[in-house]
């Protein structure tokens, strides 16, 4: 897999705060990327340094292997940002505002009606394409935003907030285009978002920023198994099972029973590779087990764990 | 340096001032004043006045008339003397309002409108360099003020040769330092317009508040109007010429300032 962003102990400061405090990752080629954290932790600061609009007071940071800070214009030429609010020219028309971006990219001329086309035409924004931005919903203005940073088709997307302020419709419409661009067009995307359960569902790794600080950085499965020494596991039997059987569970070394509830016991395994000596211990005590389920952790669940904890050691 | 980005911008800002429809009622009663109603004014003036006849009139006149013009005296009429002197010499630094406007106008809506409405953060993002970013605003307000201005001037000068005929007797504009003016003076002042808004911009949040503060701006074309009126500056072609490399100076120090304003790193700290 290719590096595709990297940062180096990137430091940003203002007069007055620090808004990122000497952090360091990378995102690799394909990615969906979520960077989690409330506002004002720094998320939108990362995104303008990393696209070389902010200079980091100290350390590094490259994108396509180029430095953020020298090659700020090559690499811009070569992602797509969406901006926290969709920043619109509202008195032109939704062609207009494309047509506009599309001849900062090198797009020639005669092409730039037929991409602006495409654009609106995957957006679903067709048929208001020659009126002003002005009288469109948030929806679609967050639509034509997202065609407005794909005119130029960058291999690399910066999404800030996609979602912010917009009704559950249009969240829904905005997470499967995200989706689509992830999984068919195979965009790399950098995805700003303290939206959880959207971020369960579209990002493939994350990393939580407070306060300038990353506090753990990592897939889900790797972040949960990290940072919880157990895995939870219902056990479900057709009937209420014997004190035998729960006994066999709770002798097995590695497991602790958490409850009993009607016919299903709740436990915890320190790692998943115990759970098939387990099921061999109940079947022997006559255990009549029909279904297993190892929990995970929501996103939720590890977010909020971490930021109780301020980090994770390891 | 990428003229297709600068000209974008260029093309966008101007489009965009455009559609806001208190810029085109402004620029169309500008030109409605300076083009149309001041010359159609003076030229009938002489008709509709009796006392614009005889010794009079002469009398009135020959107190503003300015020392390298006082040749005119001996060769017109009193009624021609009038329209000359007031057509041809005082009133055109008033002119010089128009460029400023308009370029005041274009360059808050560049420059601080942009950011009151919040569209400047996705431009920071595209690959334009500061500069390419900063020409092609510049370029949006100045542009329009100079054609603008231009327009105004073929009007004025239709108007004045049209309506002044009867007196005149001959079509006698434009003299040669409206030429010069409009040649060297109009681009320098209109620029002007465009560089003190920079400077201003990043004292005010929003459009209106720094097209208010430029307003300040008219004062100088009122003083170089008062100066003319009494007799102490005569902006013939000599004089227009030196007066537009002075303002040429201030504002090539004046952009000097505002490419350091108008850094990135500056600019996206402020949306």
């Amino acid at each position: 897999m290719t590096t595709i962003i990297q940062a180096d102990n990137l430091h940003k400061s203002f007069p007055t705060t620090t808004a990122i405090d000497h952090i360091s990752f990378e995102v690799q080629e394909g990615e969906v990327f979520g960077l989690l954290g409330p506002n004002g932790s720094g998320k939108t600061t990362l995104v303008r340094l990393l696209n070389g609009v902010l200079t980091p007071t100290s350390g590094r940071a490259y994108v396509f292997g180029k430095d953020v800070t020298t090659d700020g214009s090559w690499i811009r030429a070569r992602t797509g940002v969406l901006t926290e609010t969709p920043s619109l020219y509202e008195r032109l028309t939704a062609k207009k505002n494309l047509s506009f971006f599309g001849r900062f990219y090198g797009i020639p001329d005669a092409e730039i009606p037929k991409r602006t086309d495409e654009m609106l035409s995957l957006m679903h924004l067709s048929d208001r394409a020659d009126e002003p931005v002005g009288g469109f919903s948030k929806g679609m203005k967050q639509r034509l935003a997202i065609a407005r940073a794909l005119m130029h088709d960058p291999p690399v997307l910066f999404l800030d907030e996609p979602t912010s302020g917009l009704d559950p419709e249009s969240s829904r419409q905005m997470e499967d285009i995200i989706q689509e661009l992830a999984s068919d067009e195979q965009k790399t995307i950098f995805l700003c978002t303290h939206n959880l359960s959207q971020a369960e569902q579209l990002c493939s790794k994350v990393a939580m920023l407070n306060t300038g600080k990353i506090l753990a950085e990592g897939s889900i499965q790797d972040l949960s198994r990290r940072l919880f020494s157990a895995v939870p596991v219902e056990m479900e039997f057709l009937h209420e099972p014997s004190p035998a059987v729960i006994q066999a569970v709770r002798n097995t070394r590695g497991a602790m029973v958490d409850s009993v509830k009607g016919s299903t016991i709740l436990f915890h395994v320190t790692e998943k590779e115990l759970i098939p000596s387990i099921i061999r211990a109940v079947i022997q005590e006559g255990g009549d087990m029909f279904r297993i389920a190892p929990q995970d952790y929501s996103l939720e669940e590890i977010y909020f764990t971490v930021q109780r904890q301020g980090g994770m050691t390891a | 340096m990428n003229y297709r980005i600068i000209r974008a911008i260029a093309e966008k800002d101007i489009e965009d001032a455009l559609h806001n429809p208190i810029n085109i009622y402004g620029a169309l009663i500008v030109s409605f004043i300076f083009a149309i109603l001041i010359p159609v004014l003076i030229t009938q003036t002489p008709s509709f006045d009796p006392n614009f006849t005889g010794q009079d009139a002469f009398d009135e006149i020959e107190a503003l008339i300015p020392t390298p013009l006082q040749s005119l005296i001996e060769t017109l009429t009193p009624e021609a003397l009038f329209i000359v002197i007031i057509l041809g010499y005082l009133i055109a630094p008033l002119f010089l309002v128009i460029p400023l406007m308009i370029s005041c106008i274009i360059a808050s809506e560049a420059f601080v409108g942009e950011k009151e409405r919040k569209t400047l953060e996705p431009l920071l993002y595209t690959p334009a360099t500061d500069t390419e970013l900063f020409l092609g605003k510049i370029a949006a307000a100045m542009i329009p003020g100079i054609v603008y201005t231009w327009m105004n001037f073929l009007i004025f000068a239709l108007i004045v040769n049209i309506a002044g005929l009867p007196i005149m007797g001959s079509f006698w504009f434009p003299t040669m330092n409206w030429i010069v003016m409009m040649s060297f003076l109009v681009p320098v002042i209109s620029l002007l317009g465009v560089s003190v808004t920079i400077i201003i911009s990043t004292r005010v949040k929003t459009f209106m508040e720094a097209y208010q503060a430029t307003g300040i701006l008219v004062l100088l074309v009122v003083g170089l109007m008062i100066a003319q009126s009494i007799g102490l500056l005569f902006l013939s072609p000599e004089v227009t010429v030196f007066v537009s490399l002075v303002v040429l100076v201030v504002d090539t120090l004046l952009i000097k300032a505002g490419i350091k304003i108008f850094s990135r790193s500056e600019q996206i700290t402020k949306v």
